[in-house]
């Protein structure tokens, strides 16, 4: 897994539908209009992706503030989901890349073979579903949201210009 | 790379000059155990770098995890409002187990705070907004946890014990502060 092999601005967002709950799923087109970050992280509990997730929900109106959904998104399974979000009182989905194992982490480039888990991969998706930004952590290494957030900046300033948006819905 | 937005100012809490070479930014939870631990390596820092180093701290309170974090994070607010900031924080970090309004109270009358006002304080929430304006720095700015870090604006990575921070602080002071 390399940085170029993640999906690149410009690229269409692969469609996904995956488990948020043993019943519900979430699709990415369930969001379409709205800016979508999907935040990829290698595994529930460990401790640099607990410190990722506890921050970005800390910080969850910097997100809404531009209109955007953030998702997580990891291998683990519902349940472990439900408990580590619980447990972390996380304020966003966590999306279960479970059945077939990784597929969607595989479709944005993002899936680490070797170690069968997600890379520590962000995406920024306009509202037409379009990747506007997206960057691989180095292993280890957490991202904070300082770039998710300079990218909705950008697209909010992009999207405002031909029609300006009274407020952005949260 | 993740920088320090804004930089380090006058509206911070500050140990040292902001004219002195090195600038050390914590990013810190009064209720985090690793903040804890990190309170005795920048003290040592302070030591070993004397009139080099300015140190700032700027809130950044993860309630999920710590319910007991943002109060703790006013009461040190409206402790420097009274002009007795740093006081209050270390006792907050001396005391992490320990920061139910009772306690805090206690704290305030060790540090000799006009109790009513500070009473006041907490529950107006007057520095509310203050804590809000710190996290939002630390959004932007790419904290990833606490404690989290900035050398000269830019932000540390690896580990936070004394050797790696000085390492860090003695190359960031070669060159030009980022912010």
């Amino acid at each position: 897994m390399e940085l170029s092999s993640i999906l690149q601005p410009g690229a269409r967002a692969p469609e996904f539908a995956l488990k948020t709950t043993p019943d519900q799923k979430l699709a990415l087109s369930d969001f379409r209009g709205k800016p979508v970050v999907l935040a990829f992280y290698p595994a529930d509990w460990s401790p640099v992706c607990s410190d990722q997730m506890a921050v970005y929900s800390q910080i969850i109106d910097e997100f809404r503030r531009h209109g955007a959904q953030l998702l997580g998104i990891s291998c683990d399974g519902v349940w472990c989901h439900l408990a580590f979000a619980r447990d972390r009182k996380l304020a966003f989905p966590l999306l279960s890349d479970f059945e077939p194992k990784g597929d969607v982490a595989r479709s944005y480039g993002c899936y680490d073979d070797a170690a069968g888990v997600c890379g520590r991969a962000l995406f920024v998706i306009d509202g037409a579903g379009k990747v506007a930004w997206s960057y691989l952590a180095p292993v280890g290494i957490n991202p904070g949201a300082d770039g998710i957030l300079a990218a909705l900046e950008d697209l909010s300033e992009s999207s405002s210009r031909p029609r300006p948006q009274q407020g952005d819905r949260s | 790379m993740s920088t320090l937005k804004p930089s380090l100012g006058p509206r911070d809490h500050l140990r040292g000059e902001l004219s002195r070479p090195i600038h050390l930014v914590e990013f810190g939870d009064f209720e985090c155990p690793f903040c804890g631990q990190a309170q005795i390596v920048v003290h040592a820092l302070e030591r070993a770098l004397g009139d080099q180093l300015c140190v700032g701290f700027r809130n950044f309170p993860i309630v999920g995890a710590h319910p007991h974090a943002q109060l703790a994070a006013e009461a040190a607010e409206a402790a420097g409002a009274q002009g007795r900031y740093w006081q209050m924080h270390e006792l907050l970090f001396e005391n992490q187990h320990a920061l139910e309004i009772p306690h805090l109270d206690l704290y305030a009358e060790q540090v000799g705070l006009d109790m009513r006002r500070f009473a006041a304080d907490l529950d107006d929430h007057r520095h509310l907004e203050k804590i809000r304006s710190d996290l939002h720095s630390g959004a932007i700015s790419g904290v990833a946890g606490t404690p989290t870090f900035f050398i000269n604006g830019i932000r540390h990575e690896g580990p936070f014990d004394f050797d790696s921070l000085l390492a860090a602080m003695t190359l960031a002071a070669r060159f030009p502060r980022a912010g």
